[in-house]
């Protein structure tokens, strides 16, 4: 009987049969956890949500959520990237999203932003930039049709966001209710909507920023190379004299800045976030620098 | 090229839960600052924000960073941060204590390593404190540390925190839980938060982060029995992925796996993973508690989402019926009889409420038998499910012995499994061939019992035309519908118009006639569905096939009236016009009617009501069709978990 067994299993997997005896436990990392927890989610959200897309930003963040997705589905992203494009962004973010729409062969929409003139008056303007955003989102998901949203977002990035679902309700017009939010726990996800409403997905929301970095050295993954710190003049507005910077965070022109930096690769940089105290986003101030409630605002009105 | 990753420093989860105003968010906020993990420009930012109100250095709106928040002076939802202290990093989940958003503390809470309980000095144990300790006992939270804060407000008195943390300590000893440090602390003072106090010296445990530092993670489940919940089956190119999260156990290459509730079984072919052998990336041969994987098995069985898989021995239970020790969320009462949508790992079932055995006031602990369960109380519940579920008592596997509640696209509530007291079905289900391919796409009767609540059957109604089978198969078919029965009336209107308009009324056309009906009937039982027959069916041999071509599902009811009532009550006057010789062979006229000598039941509507026969139907199928499978599937012999 067991040595039919074996010949039966031979027959299926071939020689890897010398290979079949227990092996040793494997211990995950922390990182083998993070990967597992978001793969997980993936998969929730692919079988339970109808038309799903995910946001690409060509940013760390996202390039990593494409890694993952690829992880989950063994090699293939089952479903359409959007890219929310105010027409801003840094020359070397387009090269990149050039470079690796091709190599990777992932199908991506490029959804051109509404005018900031569409925008509402009263924000700070590089929140107003921000909420183009917002408009592109709203109106790729009205023809589209998606009704699952994927977004890399983390709760180490921000405080509002800190507050965030993995499976996180929108209603009609992409608001986002923070005060009424469904119970999320032991990994059961709120996946059935009521019609017109959509569902933001959040794979990396347990991430921090070091897990990222420390992931990217991990699966040798491409990042745009305006992470790396050189030196800066001028630059939009500002005169850095030559500075060593670099962009934790990157953004629209004008309305993203490099921070002081001499971390020159990823193992610099991940050395660099061990000890910083400075914030992520920090680079990026979307109108905090002057009304401290506006990323809020954006976000309870769909900004991701 | 993978680059050896660094070695990295433990993070332990903890939530925070208390009392509404008993300062869990100005702990946080101070943990934050005298371990030095706050950062840059943050202090100042809200030291800003707190000057522009015209109000002192807060230390909560680091926290509390929401604007409606600050408005309203209340955490609202869970919120993460991290920090770290000298031996680890941490991530601290807030869970607000107003008792209105305690499904965002089950949020926070149910996700956590270990909880820090917050209990104001000054205004000592409360109601709230003790629901939180219950709920995180209920949540699987063992490691609790209990600050008991604003200390400053009680001048330091050892006294004070000696009646608290005595009555504090009783409470959570008569829940079964064992709080591990109870510590006087000021937070907006700073009092034992990262080392001994000035101001109580009296108190020699730890501080907090002392506290904090001596807690463990979680382990992944990795020594307990297999359980891989199927999360997807994937077809992307030529392979067949078996998907899902290991919650617990290992496998390995070639193991064999039993899939539940199906039982079907087999090997695992390959662990399969991207990047593959294309990118110079090599296979797994095994894999182990929380890792997402996907397999390939050398047999193509039928696998789909919300399977659980795992090894012959020690395989789940496998039940329709189990008690949930939950907690209620939803606006609506948890009411017996009502119905909502169970999801346990990746499966999802209808669940009927059986029973409420008991609801736990968390406050006293009393306990209440019987009623509806509110929002936000705590309750012992039976549930009825439809088909058969696999599943693990909570003490035993905590992550499969868990499930929450749907009700209108929410989840409506949670809970920790209990099957104490009632039969595992698993021995129910025994392959009976040992060639699996022929058993492969069948559904048993067992198994359309269980889904049905009942079993298959064929209630055959025979009697005089005018007997008051016609009625009483309408009247029966209408009150088992309504209590959720699969039934179906088999009657001269529906068999004569279709499959037997090509018979007469000659004896051997009849006699067919009865024929099929009797096998039409047959398979309607096979199918799970009780079907009621209403045909005269005068003739002894004919009603013998009848019960022949279903053996075990057949049951005779001789619906009784003499002919005297029947040829007065005459309702299609069809005995009128036999009388005058209009009808030939017409049963009790012009041809005999041979009375059944062994009925399962009669009923003699001559003597009894519609009403009373319909009762007496009623009773027999639910002793005969029904009773047989909830004994199946029932408790045996349980007096109700006393543990509490």
């Amino acid at each position: 009987m067991a040595k039919a067994n074996k010949r039966m299993l031979k027959k299926k997997i071939g020689n890897n049969v010398k290979k079949l005896r227990p092996a040793k436990t494997e211990v995950m990392d922390h990182l083998d956890r993070l990967e597992a927890q978001s793969i997980y989610i993936f998969r929730e959200a692919f079988n339970k949500i109808e038309k799903l897309g995910m946001l690409w930003s060509f940013g760390k963040d996202s390039n990593t959520m494409i890694w993952l997705a690829k992880k989950a589905f063994l090699g293939t992203v089952p479903f359409p990237l959007i890219h929310c494009d105010t027409e801003l962004e840094m020359d070397e973010v387009y090269a990149f999203r050039d470079q690796y729409v091709k190599e990777w062969k992932v199908n991506l929409i490029s959804e051109i932003c509404p005018p900031i003139e569409t925008t509402d008056p009263s924000l700070p303007h590089s929140a107003r930039v921000a909420a183009r955003k917002t408009g592109g989102l709203k109106s790729v998901i009205a023809r589209e049709g998606f009704t699952g949203i994927i977004a890399g977002i983390r709760r180490d990035e921000e405080a509002t966001r800190a507050k965030e679902r993995y499976f996180s309700p929108r209603d009609h017009e992409g608001q986002w209710d923070a005060k009424d939010q469904p119970p999320e726990f032991w990994d059961q996800f709120m996946t059935d909507f009521k019609p017109g409403t959509h569902v933001r997905v959040h794979p990396l929301l347990h991430w921090t920023e070091l897990d990222i970095w420390q992931y990217i050295k991990r699966e040798n993954l491409p990042i745009v190379p305006l992470y790396y710190a050189k030196p800066y003049g001028k630059f939009y507005g500002q005169d850095y004299k030559g500075k060593m910077m670099r962009f934790r965070s990157l953004g629209e022109k004008g309305i993203t800045f490099p921070v002081a930096s001499t971390a020159e690769n990823i193992d610099e940089i991940i050395e660099e976030l061990k000890v910083t105290k400075v914030s992520e986003r920090s680079g990026r101030p979307m109108g905090a620098d002057t009304d401290e409630s506006s990323f809020e605002r954006l976000r309870a009105d769909g900004y991701m | 090229m993978q680059v050896a990753n660094e070695k990295e420093r433990e993070q332990l989860k903890i939530v925070i839960v208390g009392h509404v105003d008993h300062g869990k968010s100005t702990l946080v906020g101070r943990l934050f600052h005298d371990t030095d993990s706050l950062p840059e420009g943050k202090f100042e930012s809200v030291l800003a924000a707190c000057k522009k109100r015209g109000m002192p250095f807060e230390w909560s709106f680091l926290m509390d960073s929401l604007q409606a928040e600050r408005d309203q002076g209340i955490t609202i939802d869970t919120s993460q941060i991290w920090f770290k202290t000298k031996a680890r990093d941490y991530v601290i989940i807030d869970a607000p204590g107003h008792k209105e958003f305690l499904k965002n503390m089950i949020s926070g809470a149910a996700s956590s390593d270990a909880a820090l309980l917050i209990i104001d000095a000054k205004e000592g144990v409360r109601e709230q404190s003790k629901r939180h300790g219950y709920l995180l006992h209920l949540l699987g939270v063992s490691q609790i540390a209990v600050a008991v804060n604003k200390m400053d407000l009680i001048n330091y008195s050892q006294k004070e925190f000696a009646i608290i943390e005595k009555e504090y300590r009783a409470y959570l000893k008569s829940i079964g839980v064992k709080p591990t440090f109870v510590i006087p602390i000021s937070g907006r003072d700073g009092d034992c938060i990262t080392g001994p106090s000035e101001n109580m010296k009296w108190y020699k445990g730890p501080s907090i982060v002392e506290a904090l530092d001596h807690f463990t993670i979680t382990p992944p489940l990795s020594a307990f029995p297999l359980r891989f919940p199927i999360q997807d089956v994937y077809k992307f190119d030529e392979r067949r992925l078996i998907v899902g999260r290991l919650e617990s156990g290992s496998l390995t290459v070639g193991d064999e796996l039993v899939f539940s509730p199906t039982n079907k079984s087999a090997r695992i072919a390959s662990i399969e993973n991207w990047p593959d052998q294309k990118q110079g990336a090599k296979n797994p041969i095994s894999a182990s508690a929380g890792m997402s994987v996907a397999v390939t098995l050398d047999d193509q069985i039928f696998v789909e989402r919300g399977q659980l898989a795992s090894r012959t021995k020690n395989a789940p239970f496998l039940t329709n019926l189990f008690r949930g020790k939950l907690f209620w969320l939803g606006h609506e009462p948890l009411a017996k009889g009502k119905k909502y949508w169970l999801k346990i790992n990746t499966c999802e079932y209808t669940v009927e409420v059986k029973e409420i055995e008991k609801i736990v006031n968390t406050d006293n602990l009393k306990i209440a038998a019987g009623g509806n369960v509110e929002r936000n109380s705590v309750a012992e519940v039976v549930f009825r499910v439809r088909g058969l579920i696999a599943l693990d008592n909570f003490a035993e596997n905590p992550k499969t012995g868990r499930f929450v509640l749907v009700e209108n696209y929410q989840i409506v509530g949670g809970g920790i499994i209990d099957v104490k007291g009632f039969q595992n079905l698993r021995s129910e289900r025994k392959v009976k061939s040992t060639n699996l391919h022929v058993v492969e796409n069948r559904i048993t009767p067992f198994e359309r019992n269980l889904a049905n609540g009942h079993k298959g059957g064929v209630l055959w109604f025979t009697g005089l035309s005018g007997s008051g089978k016609t009625t009483l198969a309408g009247e029966l078919q209408q009150r088992l519908f309504a209590r959720g029965y699969q039934v179906y009336v088999l009657d001269g209107d529906n068999i004569r118009r279709g499959l037997n308009a090509d018979l007469g009324f000659t004896p051997k056309d009849r006699s067919e006639n009865i024929r099929r009906v009797s096998e039409v009937a047959a398979l309607f039982a096979d199918a799970g569905i009780i079907v009621i027959t209403a045909f005269i069916s005068p003739y002894k041999n004919d009603r013998d096939h009848a019960r022949a071509a279903a053996p075990n599902a057949f049951h005779s009811v001789y619906i009784k009236a003499d002919l005297k009532t029947c040829e007065k009550r005459d309702p299609k006057g069809l005995y009128k016009k036999a009388r005058k010789g209009e009808i030939a062979n017409f049963t009790g006229i012009s041809a005999p009617f041979e009375e059944p000598e062994n009925a399962d039941l009669v009923l003699d509507t001559g003597k009894k009501s519609i009403g009373e026969c319909v009762a007496l139907l009623v009773d027999y199928v639910e002793q005969n069709l029904v009773k047989p499978v909830e004994q199946a599937a029932k408790k045996s012999d349980y007096t109700g978990g006393a543990d509490i």
